[in-house]
């Protein structure tokens, strides 16, 4: 009896958290569509977004394209197959290892940032206070950052695809011996435009969650600095669990023909 | 027309969880009165003004705003009637990622669309008012003391000469003079600019100096409303001990042991 209490109970708040979500959600794209746009707030979180956020991802993305070229220098040696590594280091990164890492990164990042600072507003009656003075705290607050995430962390994937085949070729060609100018001509000879652009998409995806989950958590925090903490948890946790998810989907999507 | 009350509440309850905080609250407040509502600690004072902002939805009751009902308001509309109100929340609730003179002159920028040069300068002049130099509009609010933050969110709520001005404790932590120059402010908005006042205070000497009329709070109800004049004829033992600020009457503090 208590046993089936407990999991009507968990079922309840899972229903009542994915209903407050999707309204969460819905308002707050009405709000990125329609006028007045906050280009200053837009401006200001891009920058937070994408510019401070390089140092991390560029040094995520050049040790993951150097540990890339490695293993797979040392695991197809096994078959004599190592002429792939340049191909193997390209698609790797730009397919599946510099949106996800980037992702988790900015969503460690900036989620986390989102989530203590609207939190804070929230529980010290800022947004109420922003609502008095005729300012719509969806407008000025969540849609700023959902536009400067849709739109910087396709950026930062960009920059980390170049970082990521970049520290694959310093390896390949500094320590593992391959003759530079054929490891670069083998980067590029197999890579399709998909390979990248679907990267892309999902990195807008995951800058849209990102942000989404910063938003979401911080405005319903409560309950002064224990809430927030926790709000900045569930943000980074939810987004991280949002990009893995995703990001099967989308594979599927787009490679499963 | 003209006779028509500002702010009506008719029968206004509200509740979290089991705990009753307003229950059946009924007032009219006119036009270009200053109303003060006293009452104790946690009776629900400030619940009732966020009721009326819409921060917080009564479960029962209707509220009127120059005869519009806001409780089952659009959004559009709600929006629209916000433009009425300023507020000093108790806690001040300063935007702490701007400068002071941006706390200030928000309304004006946001709301009024105001040229940020022109509302700058009306920022100081409203800082002024409340006694702060010009040299505090760059600093940031948490550089300020608590006096002085109560006093930036005054000026905040006035900025833009809102046709309805709430205080909630308006002059808590400050001194006795600078106290006595806000209540000044304060009746200098309702006579001069005409605006309608509802403030919260528990200092009978500013309640009594900036109110036409007053209420008490008890027990979820106004059980008792009246001319300022008349608060001391009242003939109500609950009020009488309030005033007086008496340990022992009608009212009992829960100090159980
Ligand atoms: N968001 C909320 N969630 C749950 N309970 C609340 C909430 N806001 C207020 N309350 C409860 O409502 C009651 C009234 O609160 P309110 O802030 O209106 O008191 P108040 O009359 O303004 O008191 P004070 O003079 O101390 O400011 C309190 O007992 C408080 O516990
Ligand atoms: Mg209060």
């Amino acid at each position: 009896m208590n046993l089936l209490a407990a999991v009507g109970r968990v079922f309840l708040s899972f229903l009542e958290h994915t209903g407050r979500l999707s309204v969460f959600t819905a308002v707050a794209l009405s709000h990125c569509l329609r006028p007045p746009i906050y280009h200053r707030l837009i401006g200001r979180q891009m920058l937070e977004i994408g510019y401070f956020s390089l140092p991390v991802v560029g040094l995520t993305a050049i040790f993951t394209g150097m540990v890339l070229a490695l293993q797979s220098h040392t695991g197809f040696a096994r078959f004599q197959a190592e002429g792939a590594v340049a191909t193997v280091v390209v698609i790797s990164m730009t397919r599946e290892l510099g949106p996800v890492l980037a992702g988790l990164m900015v969503a460690g990042r900036i989620g986390a940032a989102m989530a203590a600072e609207i939190g804070t507003m929230q529980v010290t009656e800022q947004i109420d206070a922003l609502a008095t003075l005729s300012t719509n705290p969806y407008k000025y607050l969540v849609a700023p950052r959902l536009i400067a995430g849709i739109l910087m962390v396709p950026c930062l994937v960009l920059i980390a695809d170049i970082i990521g085949v970049f520290g694959g070729f310093l390896v390949g060609a500094y320590q593992l011996g391959y003759n530079p100018a054929t490891y670069i001509h083998s980067t590029w000879e197999y890579l399709k435009p998909i390979d990248v652009l679907s990267g892309l998409v999902k990195a807008s995806v995951f800058g849209f969650v990102i942000s989404l989950m910063g938003c979401y958590n911080g405005y319903h925090s409560r309950g002064g600095a224990q809430g927030v903490g926790q709000a900045t948890t569930n943000a980074v946790v939810s987004a991280s669990i949002l990009i893995l998810t995703t990001n099967y989907v989308l594979t599927a999507l787009f490679f499963n023909k | 027309m003209t006779d028509q009350p500002k702010i009506q509440l008719i029968d206004v309850h509200k509740s979290f969880g089991p705990k009753t905080v307003l229950d059946g609250v009924t007032v009219d407040i006119a036009r270009g009165e200053s109303f003060v509502i006293i009452g104790g600690s946690g009776t629900g004072k400030s619940v009732t003004l966020k009721c009326i902002l819409g921060l917080m939805r009564p479960d029962r009751g209707r509220i009127l705003v120059d005869g519009e009902d806001v409780v089952d308001m659009s959004a559009r509309d709600h929006e629209r009637v916000m433009k009425k109100f300023g507020m000093l929340f108790q806690g001040g609730a300063l935007f702490d990622s701007l400068p002071v003179w941006e706390n200030v002159a928000f309304g004006l920028i946001q709301g009024l669309r105001m040229d940020r040069r022109k509302a700058r300068k009306k920022a100081v002049e409203k800082l002024a008012q409340v006694g702060l130099a010009a040299d505090v509009a760059d600093l940031s609010p948490s550089e300020l003391s608590g006096g002085m933050q109560k006093r930036v969110a005054l000026a905040r709520a006035i900025a833009a000469e809102p046709e309805i001005i709430f205080f909630d404790e308006p002059t808590t932590g400050l001194d006795p003079i600078m106290a006595d120059v806000i209540n000044d402010l304060i009746v200098k908005c309702v006579k001069e600019l005409g605006a309608t006042a509802v403030s919260i205070t528990h200092d009978m000497h500013s309640a009594r100096k900036i109110s036409d009329r007053m209420a008490m709070l008890y027990h979820g109800r106004l059980i008792w409303t009246g001319a300022t004049v008349d608060v001391d004829r009242a003939d109500n033992p609950y009020v009488d001990q309030f005033i007086h600020g008496r340990a022992d009457g009608p009212i009992k503090m829960e100090l159980r042991r």
